[in-house]
């Protein structure tokens, strides 16, 4: 199941994820590098990570056409596991995240993300992209003039070479950015910053090797950590993509099995030297925006990406540094969602903190599962508030009969219950109240200990008490756990206070 | 049985009148009612193919209103095109005498839509390849094979003109399959009075003659006029030459269920035979 694919998956659409491939190969490559530095390894890590995750991903993964490989929000959560213990327990945290996430995978946990709302999500990507663009920052402090200027120029190409009739949409800008760049710094002999001075980049192809950490719990208790916030983040970042590339080619994915997918492609990666990755949201806009639908085209773009590093990394040592950070100011561009700006004024305020205060966290800790938890921690707060504002109760007294009727409606749980309280009135004094409960739901222990308390009070004011009209849900919770029609319990209630 | 329906799957290819026309001869032969289907699927190839490789403001959001945009277009465009086809396919079957025929538009892929209704079908008909190989090439279709696999009801492959069949030909080997297809061909109204060659290919003479011998039997109890025959060689290639030199119509054979494995290394006899023969092929199970 997890290797089943149809023969449309692969070679429905052969021209444009051929086509589509090549174009995210290219985009990826400075990508891949940049994420390398941003993690503090060499660049070829991030480039085998790229290639093993995209490749393996095209077979195993749960949504074709969507483009996995190494990524910023994954290389911001090793930075410290780098510093302080070195590659070797990054590849055992990437191996170790890879198992987390099948876990994660066969317990569908893929489905917890309805729990994410919308804003989440987009306080999530707009902090993603800050995070990319603030990690471009040290390579623009501290430099000479040349580097803005070829920052500037750079992203002068990438957005204006489109326009170019006839050859714009066919040839990548990214790559005419990259390529007139290094042309232009090889022959000025300009004394900038290049690729080659970030670190070793791949000369051969990636081999199999196991980290070399001894395998202790003491191992465990220092990779845990970062492998559970890897592994979190990765099928964040993974599933929401997913549903972004589900939208835009209207076809369906399969979630779980996406899961079970990111955590092979990470094993696969740490085997072969690689960092831990994730899918890429802007590479994936790009690969259905160039044509790509299949999953062929994360097959094409994963091994054109090694093929062209092997061969050419005398030529990729060369790019200039401003070049790439160029590109990536294009991918944060891409990535944020600029209509949310716009959306600040028309959405309720509620949403509006629900994503801000996301953005404000993650950008804070450099953790995207931090800015995730608050964010739907915000918004399940938020929501339990207004349902709670569903609830009211009518009242209506009965002269003849000396009997007051009090109606709730709506929802009563842990946050109204203490509302629902309020609206009974215990000083007056009425033979018979009757509590018609058939327009109201109660949730929880508090809403049924409410009721307990009102049920008690009217009685001790020497009232005769009725519930009426209880729902099937609302009887069970209420017969299982309310205590006014067991005697011997309502000492334990009143008596305590 | 009543509510079961000749099930005939037209795209606007080469084949669709031909299939029109088999499954009418089919539904008035078996008094059943004639049901056209049409799948509007949204094509595989993007309808936007943009090789720039950059991303500006807002990048998904422009992409996802520029996709939505063309597809609609495309999509209405297509659901016209297959109402006009299903009228005018609607209007042919009435016209050849067929009493009750309906109609069904459905979005998605064809093998998904023909499952779905998997219950309601009596027999399938289907042209040998759709619009997507329309070059004139000869081949199997792309979506061929998965309804094949998929379906567990007779399927009617149309790959010529219609003619009314005259004379048919079982290939019959004595496997569970094919003794199935002798019960259909024996009981069925549709064949009652069409003569029938009863072919089996094989080496072993006593064995095949014997085989032979008891099936023309049951035929012939029928009131089936049949000849039969012993074949040698490979069995897709003289079942074809056969078929060629005794002008047969129609070629019926019990489906083959390989497992999915062994297809693959030595290649489905079915499919093999879907690419020899030149008449059309009646696949029972």
């Amino acid at each position: 199941m997890l290797l089943h694919s149809t023969k449309a998956d692969w070679l429905g659409n052969i021209r444009g994820d051929v086509l589509a491939g090549l174009v995210v190969a290219l985009a990826l490559i400075p990508e891949a590098i940049a994420f390398s530095i941003i993690a503090g390894v060499d660049p070829k890590i991030g480039l085998y990570a790229s290639f093993c995750i995209a490749v393996i991903i095209a077979f195993v993964g749960g949504r074709p056409g969507m483009i996995s490989a190494a990524t910023g929000a994954m290389a911001l959560l090793m930075v410290t596991l780098v510093k302080e213990h070195g590659l070797q327990y990054l590849l055992a945290a990437t191996l170790l995240t890879g198992l987390i996430q099948i876990v994660m995978g066969y317990l569908k946990l893929g489905s917890l993300m309805s729990f994410v709302s919308r804003s989440v999500v987009t306080g999530f990507v707009n902090a993603l992209a800050i995070l990319i663009f603030m990690a471009q920052l040290p390579e623009l402090t501290n430099v000479t003039w040349h580097v803005y200027a070829m920052t500037a120029a750079g992203l002068g190409i990438i957005y204006l070479f489109p326009y170019v009739p006839g050859i714009g949409k066919t040839i990548p800008s990214p790559l005419v950015c990259i390529l007139s760049l290094t042309v232009f710094a090889i022959v000025t002999g300009l004394d900038i910053r290049t690729v080659g001075d970030m670190g070793e980049l791949p000369d051969t192809l990636p081999i199999f090797l196991w980290p070399e950490v001894p395998l202790t719990l003491e191992t465990l208790q220092i990779i845990f950590p970062y492998a559970a916030a890897l592994a979190v983040v990765g099928l964040l970042e993974s599933l929401m993509t997913a549903t972004i590339v589900d939208d835009l080619t209207d076809t369906p994915s399969d979630k779980n099995r996406e899961c079970k997918g990111q955590g092979i492609a990470n094993i696969g990666s740490g085997l072969l030297g690689g960092m831990a990755g994730c899918a890429m949201i802007g590479q994936s806009v790009i690969n259905v925006k160039s044509g790509g639908r299949g999953r062929l085209s994360t097959l094409i773009a994963g091994s054109v990406l090694l093929i062209m590093v092997v061969f050419l990394n005398d030529w990729v040592a060369k790019i200039p540094m401003a070049a790439l950070v160029a590109v990536m100011i294009m991918v944060s561009i891409g990535t944020f969602d600029w209509e949310s700006i716009r959306n600040l004024q028309k959405h309720p305020l509620s949403t509006n903190v629900v994503m801000i205060a996301t953005v404000v966290v993650v950008v804070w800790t450099h953790n995207l599962a931090f800015g995730v938890f608050v964010g739907v921690l915000l918004a399940s707060l938020f929501f339990a508030n207004k349902v709670s504002h569903f609830m009211y109760v009518e009242t209506e007294m009965d002269e003849e009969k000396n009997q007051r009727t009090y109606r709730v409606h709506g929802q009563v749980f842990f946050n109204s219950s203490t509302k629902f309280l309020e609206h009974f009135d215990f000083k007056e004094a009425v033979e018979r109240i009757v509590i018609d409960l058939s327009r109201a739901h109660f949730w929880d222990i508090s809403a049924v200990h409410a009721l307990d308390m009102a049920v008690l009070k009217f009685r001790r004011e020497g009232a005769d008490v009725e519930l009426i009209g209880l729902n099937e849900a609302t009887e069970t919770i209420v017969d299982r756990f309310g205590v006014h029609d067991k005697p011997e319990q309502i000492e334990r209630v009143l008596g305590g206070h | 049985m009543n509510d079961q329906n000749v099930v005939s799957c037209i795209d606007g290819s080469a084949f669709t009148e031909a299939v029109c026309d088999y499954s009418a001869w089919m539904a008035k032969g078996t008094n059943a009612p004639l049901k056209f289907l049409h799948t509007v699927e949204q094509s595989s190839t993007p309808a936007v193919a943009d090789l720039s490789g950059a991303i500006g403001l807002g990048a998904s959001e422009d992409l996802l209103n520029e996709l939505s945009e063309v597809e609609q277009n495309r999509s209405r465009l297509l659901v016209k095109k297959g109402n006009l086809m299903l009228q005018a396919a609607k209007q042919k079957a009435e016209d050849a005498g067929v009493h009750t025929v309906e109609l069904r538009q459905q979005k998605g892929g064809l093998a998904e839509s023909l499952i779905e209704m998997e219950e309601q079908i009596r027999v399938l008909v289907v042209g040998i390849r759709g619009t997507a190989h329309d070059s004139g090439r000869a081949g199997l279709g792309a979506q061929l094979e998965t309804v094949i696999r998929s379906l567990h009801k007779p399927i009617l492959v149309v790959n010529k003109e219609f003619s009314k069949p005259e004379k048919i030909m079982l290939a019959y080997d004595g496997s569970k399959g094919s003794r199935k297809a002798l019960e259909i061909v024996a009981s069925n109204p549709l064949f009652k009075s069409t003569p029938c060659h009863l072919v089996h290919v094989g080496d072993q003479t006593n064995v095949a003659d014997k085989l032979l011998e008891e099936a023309a039997d049951v035929l012939r109890a029928a009131e089936i006029e049949t000849t039969t025959a012993r074949l040698n060689g490979k069995a897709e290639n003289s079942l074809a030459a056969y078929q060629a030199e005794q002008n047969i119509d129609l070629t019926l054979m019990g489906a083959f269920s390989h497992t999915r494995v062994r297809d693959f290394i030595l290649g489905s006899f079915t499919a093999k035979m879907l690419q020899k023969t030149q008449r059309p092929l009646l696949l029972l199970r």
